[in-house]
């Protein structure tokens, strides 16, 4: 028997455990399924050993392109993750435990998740944040769902500084339900409210907002929150959790449901997942909300604990009349984010903010002194900003693959008219000189043009 | 144990950040646009976190420490080479924007063929033409394998509007179905244990656009109608959908594409030994029978004839973006590099040894406990608590007595169709010695259900808290730090 399996019986137990189930062999507990559904084989190789397997894989792994200078964002970023995570996730205790169902032997796990909802809580300056959804993407999904549910209306209006990638899975995902989405165009790179003022009126269920949007602008949303609950509407504001280090914060905006990415709490970019969705809302809409919650409460000698709570919304209790078909989420993830969070601490994660903010500042400016580089817009930023290049951005990022770097992406992949703009993204992973190469390798490649 | 917060002292430091290598820009984000205080997060030393996060894992259970018996639920050991692999700083480093770069794919090979490979194997694995390993999760999965349903009845004009389930269906099933659009019919179990044929029979009109099969259902049973189901849904132009939560009965043996299902997820974190990692993150791979092929999400791995791969994004009927990229990247990885481990025949012996010792726990403890369904089963049983009750015990007391003795407890109270339910699901991993000696366990505890009642309503006591009171939760609603 192949030891890979990882199945531990040898012969004479097999035997053993047939004889007390009292048939002859194990195809005979399979007499149900008819023989002739049976496969002989499969067209898999057969087993490696450990040695061959991570032999393949990291042979593998050479051919991915991870040794090129990342100015690539988007929305994920190569952040700093502290050994101290990746130390803790490893336990098995965590990393092999189950879906805390049963309280009394998942205290960690729970604890952890409480712990994470409160950091999300704090950065957002929200009332309750649940213990994770699979991802931004469909959390902005789930909060447009629950703005439909809370105010009982379908229409959707959809700024277009809300990540492109997002916006086509929120119309993926809602194609076959009564919902109605409307993208709003932005105006210089930020919310337009002369057109978000015109569109909102007494149907609209949700404003989905974007700060900072996908070209990395900021801004203060409070007067097109307030113009939303005018007409009864609510605000989902997706967030970038780092630049919440230094940012304006949207509970301070007003916001009703925020959501977002946590890859940049100490996960890997690992080619987009798994990474972590969060949601925070208020209290008063916490029963609509999707997902697990985490709350305290005390057992009969009144010591405190935590369980999940309020899953009376959930597809176990409810099945078809749930809040959300939501079932796994991404604990794990959310364990390193509440880990990053406690690492980074009140002091770390503004300097880790403040530290992305100045080294975009100076790499924005410098690429602005290059011939024929322009600004593409007049916003602020945080640490991610977009120019305008003299011919397709698409090329010249392209051409500076060869020099050594992932210069940064071309916006007009995803909008029309913008082919010329390149967004950039700089981490406190970038230093002086990478950005000073960065602004030569530019300037030549468009020099030779 | 206290919450980080709880320790936190004013200015301590748990990271130190490199200086700012450029000439600061403080002023250059206003303060209009700044937050009015610091977030307060813990201010605590890397030790504080690195104690506080172990001493809290200490309180879990976990495959590494423990048996998990749980039905549907595939607690398999997770092989640790798979971690380790996933690790790699050229897979865990790669940007997933990097392919829309020019020319992008190439700088991805790597990647990209563990995806084109992964979706290979697992069609193969289900007997289905193609796959997509975006969905993140089980139910991720439902939801773009019943979004492909609704888009196939779309491009032929079809107006249907139910989805049936078979009542002993997980949770997501009806969730999933619903939140896509459908109308939910329930058809009720027999006396069997499965589906009952007849009521399907009747609900099964032209309306009906899927059926929602998991295959063993969740009471471990095989439903030998099955073929016969899919071809009178195939009949009014419906399509099957296999919920794979239950694969580990049949993979390597059975595939799903066989009997006539046209639709599967998988659950990778089951199945293929990912960890569970207290909840997540999951993968759910969708596979597709031809037909349905086109309507699978953007974007598509694909092999061109020089031997690389490429990304397609243009696929006119496709139901779109059901996730920014290519899924749970690093979890498709871990299973890919089970798969490679165990190969054709590994896979065989899971379910093998799956049903095998499933079997066994059956036998062994049928005398102490009801078995409502007493047949061969698959890979779970299901007991009831319904003997024990005479005494006032519940299938929750035994739950909590399982864990004084050291074993997580069975899934209970689940399927619903069965009282007081005990559904139990020890995998392939398991030896014998821990077989046995969760039959004593379970033994044991039937004595004490008849001895000693009042002891089993006090478990458990062996752990950190006792039962807590759910009902205070969410009445109080304290549900983050102060």
């Amino acid at each position: 028997m192949s030891r890979a399996s990882y199945v531990p019986f040898v012969e004479s137990e097999r035997q053993e455990l047939l004889k007390e189930i009292g048939v002859n062999s194990i195809d005979e507990l399979f007499s149900d399924v008819p023989r002739e559904f049976q496969v002989k084989s499969l067209n898999i190789p057969k087993g490696k050993s450990e040695i061959e397997v991570e032999r393949r894989i990291k042979a593998l792994s050479r051919q991915n392109r991870t040794d090129l200078i990342c100015f690539l964002g988007g929305g994920f970023y190569d952040h700093y993750t502290p050994a101290a995570i990746d130390a803790i996730l490893s336990r098995g205790e965590f990393l092999t435990a189950y879906t805390p169902y049963q309280p009394e032997v998942a205290q960690g796990t729970l604890q952890a998740a409480f712990e994470f909802q409160s950091g999300i809580c704090r950065l957002t300056e929200m009332e309750v944040a649940n213990a994770s959804l699979y991802d931004g993407g469909t959390a902005i999904y789930e909060a447009a769902m629950m703005a439909a549910r809370v105010t009982r209306r379908n229409k959707i209006l959809v700024d277009c500084g809300v990540n492109p990638i997002y916006r086509k899975m929120l119309e993926s995902y809602t194609s076959n339900l009564d919902m109605q989405f409307e993208c709003v165009s932005t105006n210089g790179g930020t919310v337009n409210r002369e057109k978000f003022l015109k569109k909102l009126d007494n149907s609209v269920a949700g404003i989905v907002i974007q700060n900072p949007n996908f070209f990395g602008c900021i801004d203060d949303l409070t007067d097109i929150i307030d113009a939303a609950h005018n007409v009864g509407a609510l605000a989902v504001m997706s967030v970038y959790p780092i630049s919440l280090g230094i940012l304006k914060t949207p509970g301070a905006m007003g916001a009703d449901i925020v959501v977002g990415e946590g890859q940049s709490l100490g996960l890997p970019l690992s080619f987009g997942g798994p990474y972590v969705g969060f949601m925070a809302t208020r209290k008063k809409y916490v029963r609509k909300m999707p997902g697990r919650i985490v709350g305290i409460t005390r057992d009969d000698q009144n010591r405190k604990g935590f369980v999940l709570t309020l899953q009376a919304r959930e597809q176990h209790i409810r099945r078809e009349k749930a809040t959300s078909n939501i079932c796994s989420n991404e604990n794990l993830c959310a364990l390193a984010s509440a880990i990053y969070l406690s690492l980074m601490g009140k002091e770390g994660l503004k300097e880790v903010a403040e530290l992305c903010a100045d080294n975009a500042s100076y790499a924005y400016y410098k690429l602005l002194e290059i011939p024929n580089v322009s600004r593409a817009f007049k916003s602020t930023f945080f640490n991610e900003f977009c120019i305008k290049l003299p011919c397709d951005a698409k090329d010249i990022i392209g051409e500076l693959i060869d020099k050594g770097f992932a210069a940064g992406f071309p916006v007009g992949r995803y909008y029309e008219g913008m082919e010329n703009v390149a967004l950039i993204s700089v981490t406190e992973m970038r230093t002086k000189e990478e950005i000073d190469n960065l602004a030569a390798a530019l300037e030549s490649v468009i020099r030779d043009w | 144990m206290k919450l980080i917060y709880e320790k936190s002292v004013p200015g301590r430091r748990g990271v130190q950040l490199p200086d700012c290598s450029v000439p600061p820009h403080k002023a250059r984000i206003p303060s209009s646009l700044r937050r009015e205080k610091s977030a307060v997060l813990p201010e605590v030393s890397e030790l504080d976190v690195v104690r506080h996060y172990t001493n809290l894992s200490r309180k879990n259970f976990s495959i590494d420490t423990n048996f998990y018996p749980l039905g549907s639920c595939t607690m398999k050991y997770n092989p640790k080479v798979c971690e380790s692999v996933a690790k790699n700083e050229g897979f865990s480093r790669l940007h997933p924007l990097l392919p829309q770069l020019r020319n992008g794919g190439i700088l991805t090979q790597g990647a990209l063929k563990v995806l084109y490979n992964s979706e290979r194997f697992f069609a193969e694995i289900t007997g289905m033409a193609e796959m997509t390993l975006q969905p993140m999760a089980g139910a991720h999965g439902e939801l773009t394998g019943v979004m492909l349903i609704a888009a196939y009845h779309k491009s032929k004009g079809n107006n249907k509007k139910r989805i049936l389930i078979p009542d002993s269906a997980h949770g997501t099933n009806p969730a999933s179905a619903t939140i896509a659009g459908y109308s939910v019919t329930t058809i009720p179990s027999n006396k069997d244990g499965v589906m009952d044929f007849e009521a399907f029979k009747k609900e099964l009109t032209d309306d009906v656009a899927g059926v929602m099969l998991t295959a063993p259902n969740t009471l471990g049973l095989f439903n030998s109608h099955v073929t016969e189901i899919c071809k009178l849904v195939h009949e009014i132009d419906g399509l099957v959908y296999y919920d794979g939560a239950n694969l580990n009965a049949l993979v390597g043996r059975v595939r799903p594409g066989d009997l006539g299902f046209d639709v599967v997820h998988l659950n990778l974190h089951k199945t293929f030994a990912t960890p569970h990692g207290g909840g997540g993150p999951g993968a759910g791979a969708v596979g597709v029978i031809d037909k349905l092929r086109k309507f699978l999400p953007v974007s598509r791995i694909e092999k061109r004839d020089d031997g690389t791969y490429a990304l397609n994004y243009n696929a006119e009927d496709s139901i779109g973006y059901i996730s920014a990229f290519y899924g749970n990247f690093g979890i498709i990885l871990r299973a890919y590099a089970y798969l490679l481990m165990i190969g054709a025949d590994g896979l065989r012996e899971v379910s093998d040894h799956a049903v095998l010792s499933a079997n066994y726990i059956r036998v062994k403890l049928k005398e102490f406990y009801d078995l409502p369904y007493d047949r061969i089963c698959m890979h779970e049983c299901v007991f009831s608590a319904s003997r024990q009750m005479k005494n006032g015990i519940h299938a929750l007391d035994i739950a909590k007595g399982l864990i004084d003795l050291g074993f997580h407890p069975p899934t209970i109270y689940f399927p619903l169709i069965v009282k007081e339910a005990m559904m139990i699901e020890p995998t392939e991993t398991e030896s014998k010695a821990e077989l046995d000696a969760f039959i004593e366990a379970m033994k044991k505890i039937a004595q004490e259900a008849s001895d000693n009642p009042e002891e089993l309503h006090n478990a458990p006591i062996s752990t950190p808290v006792g039962r807590l009171d759910e009902v205070a939760a969410v009445r109080e609603m304290n549900l983050s730090a102060n």
